[in-house]
């Protein structure tokens, strides 16, 4: 860190690390300036330039965002002409946007509409230049639409697309006027590397990039009494969808959010964490199966390290960049498609549904599951497994709708069958949980001790950092097991695409020598991401993340293999992890694509 | 050539570069702030347009650590009305390279590079072979120093220098946020120093006939002599060299076809300036100098009286509205309103008020906008709306 110098804000001393951004430092000292294309997740591009301050001395203001305070600079943040700039800029970016607010996805939520209230734009100084422009509105993909005429160029989600995941399915294109945010050759959304993330959607501050909304379709089979809807919620969605309903980020609302569920008109209210501890039960053993065939078998067609199948965000990534690698990806099918196969048959069967009538909806934290449930090969219960793919944001906007007071709501249950979970399940929500989960499972399937961790918290894969990577050394296994005496089980976890990219190059060169790898697509793992509430932030992840490990500490199970629902449906329909029911519900298998 | 007691014509530029062996040897063997020092002295500022201090540049370099550095010449000449660098390096390409190779000793480079504008290729041949008539003598010589030509692909906005980076390196032609300024990062991050083609034809003047020599021409502020694109209603186009500090009324007395209605000096991004304004306009740097004084990057386009300064204007907008890179709202959006406003308030769809919102968003362009392109559309806008409203308007 450099040397603290003076600096003035309005006239008020403060003191400051040298090289701070004059938008940082006044912040710490609370004083707001407006920003666009500032996102604390991405590098600073400046080019919005609503964030322009006066700097005594100098006839040009400068951008806050991207000035770094010198020794002695005498700043302004509100002087006439800052405020007449600013003023000018908003209403240039207005005249450029169509602001047809009331029939936008994003009303209410957008960061343009908030700075034209703020600032009281109501003049009609410049000429409307959307009728001139050949606006396209994308809508080809089953997950984002990208809507050309609201975008206002200030590239957050080229740089998210490119920064945090490394995909660069977005890029800028052609110059002045004509300057646009699209794809490769201006491909559709659905042609083009794009993993489904979502998250240029939660950096977008527009209604330029949204999610392909299925509220209406939800809705309609709610109401329609033929059908019987059963729905699931992924772990992440229970730290984050408060946010939207007036809570503290980092609030857990488990039990409120299946009361609301109740009281949307859900048949069925069940939890992908049972999913996420049968995913554990399937993929725990297909590792140790992996490793069996590796160091007894000597087996030359397994492939080693085995890395998770839940992102399917990271699941397109890889068929994209990796194709040849396919193999390494656990044949294990995501926890919503598990859950959606098993409604359409295991749980058809016990209430005696017949399975056409069954409407099959999952809540996610994601976009890409939107994707993944359209994917051909998810109808192994010979229906469609999973129907539709509500985000987070999608559950709050219809518990709104619903008129719901969600702070009012009292806690409720999960229904039971596919209801049930463990801590295991809960920490799938964050990066390394998968790991931890299985962690906790497979080292107590080998030893028959719990792993060597102070209270089953397995800190080194815990946290934020992109790629953090931890070992477990197996000593006095079971006697099944013998040949893991000794072997020191190297893993790591990724999370962000850019990230992935990281662990694949070092496996592919030989550089690292993992056994297993758990990549998520999002920062910070599936509470990050592209479905969750906006806006994100590495502190509002942080929050998140520390309600995910509250909850796993609050459960009284912990350990997938101790979920009671997981031992019945093995016990009544399963008979076993891998067999042949597992196989056919339970695995898939990947395609592999080109990058254009 | 012919001689005219107002204007003070030099010919430093296109003579004599056969000498370029000889300077170049003599100059690597003096000490490094030597040559600095004799670049700070002479005032030589930058030929490109925006008038920074060249051997203030290079020393800014020079004092930078770092194993790598480059030095690059700007060749991307994309403003209108300037055809001087494609001059220069079709006529005395060894004095660019010889005073790239200098700069390159100078500050610690080893890499040089030209940027030479896409519609230049048909220079690249003749180019690399003077390129590798120079290599082979710094051989000879014990200099390393290579050079190496990088084609733009026609963007305007690639003449600013950061953005020139970003091409070559391979990205989109953006301008960058500055600071950091190139001297400390520019090209892959590493201390660069870029100068225009004419800015080093110059130092290869100084340093060849010394500082004094160059310091002598010109008046203060604005040292030298200059290369001038003519153009326009003129009954002699050209290049010409003169000195820096001529008083407008004599340079249209002499080039004008004596109609001249308006002359816009420094091209799109320059200023445009009416008759009554001639005889108080002198044509340097900015400095405490009596009346105006216009910095150009030595285009001069001459207006006769049958020239509508509504389309002139109309004309420069379409190419910055069609330049400017897209990133910045000011630019991006602001051109277009420009450009569509004094549209409307011709054809009468807005009223003659609406030039005064209109030069208000130039102002706001020119205080915000993220680089030179977006921050000059006011010089040329301002300047023909304030002094022929009367030709804007329904």
């Amino acid at each position: 860190m450099g040397k603290n110098i003076k600096i003035t804000i309005n006239g008020e001393v403060v003191e400051i690390n040298e090289g701070t951004s004059i938008l940082d430092a006044a912040h710490q000292v609370g004083v707001i300036i407006p920003t666009l294309c500032y996102h604390k997740d991405l590098c600073v591009a400046g080019n919005c330039r609503v964030c322009v301050v006066e700097v005594a001395g100098q006839k040009r203001l400068s951008p806050s965002c991207a000035t770094p305070c010198e020794d002695g600079m005498e700043i302004y943040t509100n002087s006439v002409k800052v405020r007449n700039s600013r003023k000018h800029i908003i209403e240039l970016l207005l005249s450029e946007h169509n602001a047809d607010c009331t029939r936008c996805y994003k009303n209410g939520k957008c960061e343009l509409q908030k700075l034209a209230s703020d600032y009281k734009v109501m003049t009609d100084d410049f000429i409307p230049l959307v009728p001139f422009k050949h606006y396209t509105i994308d809508m080809f993909s089953p997950s984002i639409i990208k809507d050309d005429s609201k975008c206002i160029r200030c590239q957050r989600c080229v740089r998210t697309c490119a920064e945090l995941q490394g995909v660069n399915a977005l890029t800028v294109a052609y110059k002045g006027d004509q300057m646009k945010i699209t794809t490769f050759f201006e491909k559709a959304m659905n042609e083009v590397v794009c993993t489904n993330c979502g998250q240029c959607i939660i950096h977008c501050p527009t209604g330029a990039l949204v999610e392909r909304n299925y509220i209406e379709e939800v809705w309609a089979a709610i109401t329609d009494k033929t059908k019987h809807v059963i729905v699931q919620t992924a772990p992440a969605v229970r730290v984050a969808l408060g946010e939207e309903l007036g809570f503290e980020v980092g609030t857990r609302i488990t039990g409120k959010m299946v009361a609301a569920l109740k009281r949307l008109g859900f048949d069925t209210v069940m939890d992908t964490d049972f999913s996420a501890d049968l995913t554990i039960m399937e993929e725990g053993t297909e590792f140790l199966s992996r490793l069996k065939r590796a160091l007894v078998d000597h087996d030359p067609e397994v492939k080693l390290p085995m890395a998770t199948s839940c992102s399917p965000g990271w699941i397109k990534y890889i068929e994209h960049m990796y194709p040849d690698y396919l193999g390494h990806l656990s044949t294990c099918k995501s926890p919503q498609q598990m859950f959606g196969a098993l409604a359409k048959t295991y749980y058809a069967q016990a209430r005696n549904l017949q399975p056409e009538n069954i409407v099959s909806v999952s809540i996610m934290p994601c976009t890409a599951k939107k994707f993944e449930a359209n994917r051909p090969e998810m109808h192994d219960s010979g229906y469609r497994d999973v129907d539709y793919v509500l985000t987070t944001r999608e559950l709050a906007i219809m518990i709104k709708q619903a008129g719901i007071d969600f702070m009012k709501l009292n806690d409720m249950k999960f229904d039971r069958l596919m209801g049930e979970s463990t801590g295991a399940g809960v920490i799938f929500g964050a990066t390394g949980g998968v790991m931890e989960a299985a962690l906790r499972t497979a080292y107590e399937l080998v030893t028959g001790r719990e792993v060597p961790f102070e209270g089953l918290n397995i800190l080194p894969v815990r946290g934020m950092e992109g790629v953090k990577e931890a070992s477990v050394l197996i000593e006095n296994p079971l006697k099944e097991w013998a040949f893991l005496n000794g072997v020191t089980l190297k893993c790591v976890i990724a999370h962000g695409l850019v990230n992935a990219k990281k662990v694949m190059d070092s496996v592919i060169s030989g550089e690292a020598n993992y056994h297993f790898i758990e990549i998520m697509a999002c920062p910070g793992g599936c509470l990050g991401g592209g479905g969750q509430p906006i806006p994100t932030s590495p502190e509002i992840r942080a929050k998140r993340a520390a309600a995910i490990y509250a909850e796993d500490a609050g459960m009284p199970l912990r350990k997938s293999h101790l979920n009671p629902e997981v031992l019945k449906i093995y016990n009544d329909f399963l008979i076993k992890p891998l067999g042949e029911k597992s196989h056919h519900l339970l695995h898939t298998s990947y395609t592999a694509r080109k990058r254009y | 050539m012919e001689t005219n007691h107002q204007l003070k014509r030099a010919d430093f530029i296109f003579k004599n570069e056969n000498d370029w062996k000889d300077v170049l040897k003599k100059n690597i063997n003096r000490p490094p702030h030597e040559l600095i020092n004799e670049l700070i002295s002479s005032e030589l500022k930058g030929r490109g347009g925006a008038g920074f201090p060249t051997g203030l540049k290079w020393k800014l370099s020079a004092e930078v650590k770092s194993d790598i550095k480059y030095v690059i010449c700007n060749a991307d000449e994309g403003e209108p009305g300037t055809f001087k660098d494609r001059e220069i390096l079709s006529l005395v390409p060894f004095k660019v390279l010889t005073a790239m190779a200098i700069c390159g000793y100078v500050v610690g480079a080893k890499e040089g590079y030209i940027y030479l504008r896409g519609e230049y290729f048909f220079l690249k041949p003749e180019l690399n072979k003077a390129i590798s008539e120079f290599e082979h003598y710094c051989k000879e010589i014990n200099l390393d120093f290579t050079i190496r030509i990088f084609m733009g692909s026609g963007a305007y906005i690639c003449g600013e220098e950061t953005a020139l980076f970003e091409s070559m390196e391979g990205k989109r032609g953006e301008p960058r946020n500055k600071p950091p300024y190139p001297a400390i990062s520019g090209y892959m991050n590493k201390p660069t120093v870029i100068n225009n083609v004419e800015t080093l034809a110059h130092a290869y003047t100084i340093f060849t006939y010394g500082a004094k020599r160059f310091y002598d021409l010109g008046v203060q502020y604005s040292r030298g002599t200059k290369l001038f694109s003519v153009s326009g209603d003129t009954p002699k186009p050209g290049i010409y060299e003169l000195e820096l500090g001529m008083s407008l009324s004599d340079f249209v007395n002499d080039f004008g076809d004596g109609d001249t209605k308006a002359v816009q000096v420094g091209g799109a991004s320059g200023f445009l300036v009416p008759r009554k304004r001639f005889a108080e306009t002198t044509i340097g740097y900015e400095g405490k100098l009596i009346g105006i004084s216009l910095p150009t990057g030595g285009s001069m386009m001459l207006f006769n009286s049958s020239r509508s300064m509504f389309n002139v204007l109309d004309n420069y907008l379409e190419f910055f509205r069609e330049e400017s890179c897209g990133q910045c709202t000011p630019c991006r959006v602001g051109c277009q309103q420009l450009l569509k406003g004094i549209k409307a308030v011709k054809t009468g769809e807005k009223n003659a008020q609406h030039l005064d919102k209109l030069l208000r968003l130039a102002e706001t362009m020119q205080f915000t906008a993220k680089c030179g392109l977006g921050q000059s559309v006011a010089n040329s806008f301002s300047s023909i709306v304030e002094n022929f409203r009367e030709e804007m308007i329904y």
